[in-house]
């Protein structure tokens, strides 16, 4: 299955039951994918007229209760911006996959790692956060979107996927998991049913006495808090005994692995810190490491997004240069060998 | 008098299916007696327990509190997203939007157009004033050619700023819209008209026929910087020129 497929159906089987998005290239066949399978299940599938309104369609959709999503890539999440931070501002759950391409602008449709600021510091207006999760392979990105549309409704909030072009468009043989029992899932009392039986609810994200939103946005920061203590996942690979650590994300993170197995098989004693969780930031267990080794190297497929996280942890205590290609070009596991080379001493 | 006391009749009263605040409008707006039409409306077809308020941005933006029904705050311009949104995964559910001429006819054309477009089975009521009323009187795409605003303190020049869209007849040529009408409420003759027109697009929807919109023409005494009285002889001296009232399609 492509990696767009499987996060499609992956979604189907979490519980998603409304879809609302538009062609871009490379996340094309997950819209296809819905469109194809979506009426099945009773769900709601609407090919939008812009990326704007799929993103202020989901809104609407996940207000009236039901677990919600919309894909696009770099340009067309550029335009849901304004729609995730209404979700935000109204603590609205979503799940917004980004298969992201080269840019700025149009760019072009080769992976790229280049949406990583715009994910994890806003984007949108306002302060918010999205949780944003950061899978490596197809396995891992089945198990990352059931993890988005939970972690959404648990906390309210939307869960952003960062895959990439390479991600979406790969075929992987994967399992997908068994359908979930929808009653099964927590009952949502604020959600727009029509107030019968109880007072309205009201979605918003308007509060126009100043004393008012700042309330609002303590209540969200705590919960923001609490995400960052409960929530923060990663993997690690040969780091015990490592003095040199790559720290890199999704299709990156990937290649990295093959690359260990060169360098360990040379005597090099690399390992790889890959944060699933981009936000929350595996800044505690950087710090640690940072003082364990002599050098993290962050990789990236962009101009150094991620570094200036992984160099915020590490504080000083270790070297931490960087490796980036831009513009789509995807380094192999010899490019960061010899990358990783350069360092060891 | 005073023989009749014991047998008075409430003959009119605050419509059930709004709250006790206050609205937030100016006086003489017209937008206080649509929001009064919308709730007497929701009253008559008894749907105050599904119906569900999609509020704009504008003068608006918090009629979802004047409402004891379920309602939402839409981003300016995508209400008719937002209603498609909750619509398509409930259907049981009676949805308006309520949208002035910059949130539906300038930065949410789009949405506005294509939500028609797909007959969505749901209630657009697009208050036309002309006007950015709650910015501060800015021009409208359907600010009058020659009509001052803030943003042309000259007069709308058509040279620069093109005419006034109208958009109900911009949709009026699309297939799906079930019922599309022009409605004012500058007399009593025309209010009573203007209500049946939303009862009408109201039971549309109930009836599951498919996507209504009821524009209105209505004034802004603030930024028009007009009397109400003065508003209401310009809608009917000028105002009704450019946009003439009655019903665009109807296929109810």
């Amino acid at each position: 299955m492509t990696g767009n497929d499987a996060m499609a159906e992956t979604a189907i089987c979490a519980g998603c039951r409304a879809y609302f998005g538009y062609p871009i290239t490379p996340q094309n066949e997950l819209l296809e994918y819905m469109a194809a399978h979506m009426p099945a299940v009773g769900g709601a599938f609407v090919q939008a007229e812009s990326e704007i309104a799929a993103i202020n369609m989901c809104y609407g959709a996940s207000a009236a209760g039901v677990r919600t999503m919309t894909s696009s890539s770099g340009p067309g999440i550029s335009l849901k911006m304004e729609g995730i931070s209404y979700l935000a501002g109204a603590d609205l759950p979503c799940v917004i996959i980004n298969v992201a391409r080269g840019g700025p602008g149009l760019g072009n449709i080769a992976p790229a790692q280049a949406d990583y600021f715009q994910a994890t510091k806003g984007g949108g207006h306002g302060d918010y956060h999205m949780i944003v999760l950061g899978p490596a392979t197809i396995a891992e990105a089945v198990e990352l979107v059931i993890l988005a549309f939970d972690l959404a409704d648990k906390y309210r909030l939307p869960v952003m996927v960062l895959s990439d072009g390479m991600l979406g468009q790969m075929m992987e043989p994967v399992t997908i998991p068994e359908p979930l029992d929808l009653a099964s899932l927590p009952a949502k009392p604020w959600a727009l049913t029509g107030a019968r039986g109880r007072g309205p609810n009201y979605i918003t994200s308007y509060f126009i006495d100043p004393n008012d939103l700042s309330q609002m946005s303590s209540k969200r920061e705590s919960r923001y808090r609490k995400i960052e203590e409960e929530e923060v996942r990663y993997r690690e690979t040969e780091t015990s005994d490592a003095s040199i650590v790559i720290v890199a994300y999704g299709t990156m993170a990937r290649i990295a692995r093959t690359a260990i197995r060169m360098a360990r098989s040379q005597g090099i004693k690399l390992g790889l810190m890959q944060p699933i969780t981009l936000w929350p930031f595996p800044y505690a267990r950087l710090h640690t490491l940072s003082s364990q080794v002599t050098t993290i190297l962050t990789v990236e497929m962009s101009a150094g997004q991620m570094v200036e996280d992984v160099r915020l942890a590490a504080a000083d205590r270790a070297e931490t240069p960087f490796y980036g290609e831009l513009g789509g070009l995807v380094p192999t596991p010899k490019d960061i060998l010899g990358e990783v080379r350069r360092h060891v001493s | 008098m005073s023989a009749n006391m014991g047998h008075m009749v409430k003959v009119f009263e605050r419509p059930r299916s709004l709250t006790d605040a206050q609205f937030s409008y100016c006086p003489g707006c017209h937008h206080g007696l649509v929001t009064r039409i919308i709730a007497h409306t929701i009253d008559e077809l008894d749907i105050q327990d599904r119906a569900v308020v999609v509020a704009p941005v504008g003068c608006a933006v918090i009629m979802y509190e004047w409402f004891r029904c379920d309602g939402i705050q839409a981003a300016h311009g995508r209400a008719c997203a937002v209603a498609t949104g909750i619509k398509r995964v409930n259907p049981n559910l009676i949805i308006f939007t309520y949208q002035g001429d910059g949130d539906l006819a300038a930065i949410g054309i789009a949405e506005s157009i294509h939500a028609a477009n797909r007959g969505e089975n749901i209630t657009v009521i697009f208050i036309n004033n002309q006007i950015y009323g709650m910015t501060g009187g800015q021009m409208a795409p359907t600010t009058l050619v020659g009509q001052r605003a803030t943003s042309c303190p000259d007069g709308r020049d058509a040279r620069l700023a093109g005419y006034p869209i109208r958009f109900a007849e911009m949709i009026a040529q699309l297939d799906a819209p079930v019922y599309v009408t022009r409605q004012a409420l500058c007399d009593q003759k025309r209010i009573i008209t203007a209500s049946r027109a939303i009862k009408k697009a109201f039971q549309c929807q109930v009836e599951g026929k498919g996507y209504s919109l009821v524009e209105i023409v209505t004034n802004c005494p603030t930024n028009w910087r007009m009397s109400p009285v003065q508003t209401n002889n310009y809608l009917m001296s000028e105002v009704f020129k450019e946009f003439p009232l009655g019903d665009l399609v109807d296929r109810e």
